[in-house]
């Protein structure tokens, strides 16, 4: 337990909603992204050759003529960097090399003293591919019939968690077996079973991306990017060059929206690469839009079959999930979602019978990688709409099937671990009571029709057993606080609440803490990845252990000087105070240079920094065949979503009227930000559920732009959302906090499918529930005519 | 690329600048002008991220040629503050928690103050449709709408 045995007085700051420390510049326009840093007249600007072809070899490339236009200062392929890079499966590499496995893969890449001479210069790279047959389907890609993608997937390198099948397209194979599936069908009284398809999307973060490198004469490397990884980027950029980590220096500024798009590494290597061969230029590489769209990670689609069953009192008995994630042209990342799914299958429901194969194949489709929700939306849009349709045929309300199968503390999950303490079911109260769950619904208008849905979800950080967090707090002459961090402010709001947990810990004001940003690999700690919903937790708890050690050598040298205990002693808004004595001092008085001792004798203390790190030590692998094991992950985030909405008749337009979205959040250290976290993942859910997808024909993207692909606008966004959060602790959590960042969009395809359904009495395969879609359902199925 | 040389007001000031023929306003107010603060989001006109007022009128900054600018009014979200104080819709923003990112906010306070400068009491729906243009991937829209309501009744 963290948070006992300390004296630091959190209560006003621990669970108030302060103001964020980086709005001012936000709203002023001085807040510093990596595209407005200046690098003078030296910029060379970077292009990248992409493949038209979705699986071809690479039998030529010729580069000779656009290296002699005047003006280009770089051209490389990927023969120039043979060594593979990723952050799980190491199956890519920088450019491809030999094999294109996507249209939009990189073969080559310029850099030029102008846009525009580095465009002209593409054109005169002459690349010839011959063709090979395509997978675009990842149920027959996972078949041995399929052409293979990787033939060479055996002399890759993964980690002991994912498990490949080399000689097939499947780069990771997760299973679960817990209890008795086969005989466990007989004991149930209900059973349903449905395939689902969730297409590919794309995070959609309004800053593209965006990285600068530069190589100095000596070799050292220094890259500026937009960036959720400067770490994970800096180890694996570095090991791909054969240079040492050190040797490469990332600096994050600022990041214009993230959800998962700028974690690893995608086109951050293609700069640097450029950079080691024009020393001294730094070259930078700025995607287009519509390079963001399908040239960098999407979220990988999937095709699920779900079959459960409960008795007949419609407690649960048995679930079937059968996964198959299109992992696209890569899977170096998305081997890890594939297995998050797998090992997450059951969903937050008890279950004492679950079989589940979550297979990531390899495809002729864009590279999937990490999104906001890594796996669990795609897992729970067809999970949660095959539980309400069992609560149906059982005859019991949703609600209190979910309340009834919902997992409780104790429970044993799929993969064997004891389920922690968790306000699952006040979660679903909450939501229910939100959009009035029990009250008769009524269309407003006769030519709609009105249905309720609800979902639950669950989500743990999806990271290496080992992800680490680390902190420093420092004390100035003036007595105020500089923190440093390796997580990144993304807009979640991280900077602001890790001031305020520095700032309870150690007994200073909120507005006297300043964050040293941005995150610089040369001089801040280390952070694994600001991914996984993870920062609340992780580096909350190195940051808070960093600020009681400086609370620490405070006390003590006071104690000292004073002739004290340091238990009589605190730190209340800056002072240090003795209950005892009654003595006070100003930090500003001891932070640097310390205390004189009496009679002229010295001095005591000096420069106060506190240091402090976490790193979870329990986590274990699972049985490769059974996926059972004591502790697959750290913890789970649970929650629930509901919607209340009409459907037009003429249309198939969804109108949502009122929706609710429940998280458990242990302890919401700052209730706005949890608040704001929950209304932009709840939107971003409800636009991925309504609108999005990214149409693949034949491997093109036939909607790169803003145009074609549409995202939810404030025009859309035209109802009452309520967020009523709970607050069960984390044992091992920061005042018992955990991550809220992803969960929010887990539930909401599956709440608005079950919505759909509860208003036509039609299940839809997949989203985007379009209103073309829902008007053409309705008329198949004779609902309008 | 010929230059042409135009003179406009940039948030009061009076800016003399050679620019190419083809270049936009958007990269010139970043690139000759280092004003930042308008970002890119898409080139296209479609995400809002570089709207600037150019006339009093909001614009996306990356549609509009530079060479047009000649003698032309443009306010960016350096100029809302003035002597240092936030302008209402900047401090709105502030007290409903409606920025996150960040990397839409100079697009949406532009529009903001583009629709309250017209319409000072605009009822939601008026607030809503003047912010379709600006997209926004992490809020929702919630705080951005509640911050422009209280923006009109400061």
């Amino acid at each position: 337990m963290a948070n006992t045995n300390t004296k630091e007085n959190p209560t006003s700051l621990i669970g108030a909603s302060m103001p964020r420390n980086d709005v001012y510049e936000k709203v002023t326009g001085t807040a510093v992204y990596t595209d407005d840093i200046q690098f003078g007249g030296k910029l060379l600007y970077a292009r990248v050759k992409r493949s038209p072809y979705p699986h071809a070899l690479i039998k030529k490339i010729d580069v000779s003529k656009a290296r002699a236009l005047p003006g280009v200062k770089a051209v490389i392929t990927g023969a120039d960097f043979p060594n593979k890079i990723g952050l799980y499966l190491k199956d890519k590499n920088i450019l491809a090399i030999d094999r294109v496995r996507f249209i939009g893969e990189g073969v080559a890449a310029v850099a030029a003293i102008s846009n525009e001479i580095a465009m002209k210069a593409l054109e005169l790279i002459d690349v010839d591919y011959e063709e090979l047959e395509p997978v675009f389907d990842p149920e027959f890609g996972a078949s041995k019939e399929a052409p293979l993608i990787h033939p060479d997937l055996g002399s890759y390198t993964w980690p002991d968690f994912i498990f490949p099948e080399p000689g097939t397209n499947i780069a990771n194979h997760f299973k679960i077996k817990k209890g008795d599936i086969d005989k466990a069908w007989g004991e149930c009284a209900y059973v349903v079973e449905r395939k689902f398809k969730v297409p590919h999307i794309q995070h959609v973060p309004i800053e593209p991306h965006v990285a600068v490198a530069m190589q100095d004469e000596k070799g050292k490397i220094t890259l500026w990017a937009s960036s959720q990884s400067p770490f994970a980027q800096r180890a694996l950029i570095a090991e791909t060059l054969g240079i040492s980590p050190t040797d490469l220096r990332v600096i994050a500024p600022y990041v214009g929206g993230g959800f998962g798009s700028k974690a690893g590494v995608t086109m951050e290597a293609i700069p640097v690469a450029l950079a080691t061969k024009c020393k001294g230029w730094p070259v930078k590489l700025l995607l287009t839009r519509e390079e963001e769209f399908f040239t960098n990670f999407v979220r990988q689609g999937l095709v699920s079959i779900v079959k459960a069953g409960c008795d007949k009192n419609g407690r649960l008995v048995a679930l079937r999930n059968i996964m198959y994630f299109d992992g696209g042209g890569s899977t170096e990342y998305g081997v890890n979602v594939t297995r998050a799914a797998g090992y997450s299958s059951s969903g937050p429901y008890d279950i004492p019978n679950v079989q589940t194969d979550s297979i990531c194949v390899y495809t002729n489709h864009p590279i999937g990688g990490a999104y906001r929700g890594f796996g669990m939306s795609e897992l729970h849009t067809g999970l949660d709409q095959v539980m309400d349709e069992l609560a149906e045929k059982a005859g019991i309300d949703k609600v209190e099937f979910l309340k009834m199968n919902a997992v409780k503390g104790g429970d044993i999950l799929d993969t064997g671990m004891t389920m922690h303490p968790n306000g699952l079911v006040q979660c679903i109260e909450n939501v229910a009571k939100s959009i009035d769950w029990n009250e008769e619904k009524k269309p407003v208008h006769p030519n709609k029709l009105r249905g309720k849905g609800i979902a639950v979800a669950w989500k743990a950080p999806a990271m290496p057993p080992n992800a680490g967090s680390s902190a420093w707090v420092e004390l100035a002459e003036d007595g105020k606080v500089t923190v440093g961090l390796g997580g990144q402010e993304i807009g979640q709001g991280t900077f602001t609440v890790m001031a305020q947990m520095a700032a309870a810990a150690l007994g200073v004001k909120y507005e006297d803490v300043r964050i040293a940003g941005p995150v610089d690999t040369q001089y801040s700690p280390y952070e694994w990845q600001t991914v996984a919903s993870r920062l609340t937790w992780s580096m909350g708890n190195a940051i808070r252990n960093a600020a009681l050690d400086a609370r620490k050598q405070i006390l003590d040298v006071v104690a000292q000087a004073w002739h004290e205990n340091a238990e009589d002693l605190d730190i209340v808004n800056g002072i240090v105070v003795s209950y005892k004595s009654e003595n006070e001092t100003s930090l500003k008085n001891i932070a640097i240079y310390g205390i004189p001792k009496e009679n002229n004798e010295g001095w005591i203390g000096g420069p106060i920094i506190g240091r402090g790190s976490f790193m979870p030590t329990y986590v274990t692998n699972l049985d490769p065949e059974t996926g059972q094991g004591p502790r697959s992950v750290v913890h789970y985030t649970v929650g629930c979503e509901g919607l209340d909405i009409e459907i037009d008749k003429e249309t198939g337009a969804i109108t949502v009227l009122k929706a609710a979205a429940s998280f458990d959040v242990g302890h919401a250290i700052n209730p706005a930000l949890v608040k704001a976290q929950i209304e932009g993942g709840f939107v971003q859910g409800l636009s991925s559920a309504m609108f999005e997808e990214i149409r693949l024909r034949k491997g093109v993207m036939t909607n790169p732009s803003f145009m074609d692909y549409r995202i939810a606008t404030s025009a859309d966004i035209n109802f009452h959302l309520e967020t009523p959060y709970v607050e069960v602790p984390q044992d091992d959590g920061p005042w018992g906090a955990r991550g809220v960042g992803e969960h929010p969009m887990v539930p909401t395809i599956a709440a608005l499918g079950n919505a759909i359904y509860n208003a036509t009495k039609i299940r839809l395969q997949g989203p985007p529930y379009s209103a073309e879609k829902i008007y053409l359902a309705m008329v198949d199925n004779n609902v309008v005519k | 690329m010929a230059l042409k040389q135009i003179t406009l007001t940039v948030n009061d000031l009076v800016e003399t600048v050679d620019v190419p023929q083809n270049m936009t306003l958007l990269q010139m107010l970043r690139e000759k002008l280092s004003l930042t603060g308008t970002k890119n989001g898409c080139t296209a006109g479609e995400c809002g991220a570089c709207t600037v007022l150019m006339n009093g009128e909001p614009v996306n900054s990356c549609m509009v040629l530079a060479a047009e600018c000649d003698g032309a009014n443009v306010v960016t979200v350096e100029g809302l503050a003035k002597d240092g104080k936030l302008s209402k819709v900047q401090e709105a923003i502030i007290k409903t928690g409606g920025v996150q990112c960040g990397f839409c906010t100079p697009g949406m306070l532009i529009s903001a103050t583009a629709l309250l400068d017209r319409n000072p009491h605009p009822s939601e729906a008026e607030i809503r449709a003047a912010l379709v243009g600006n997209l926004c991937r992490c809020t929702g829209y919630f705080r951005i709408v509640e911050a422009v309501k209280e923006a009109a009744k400061m």
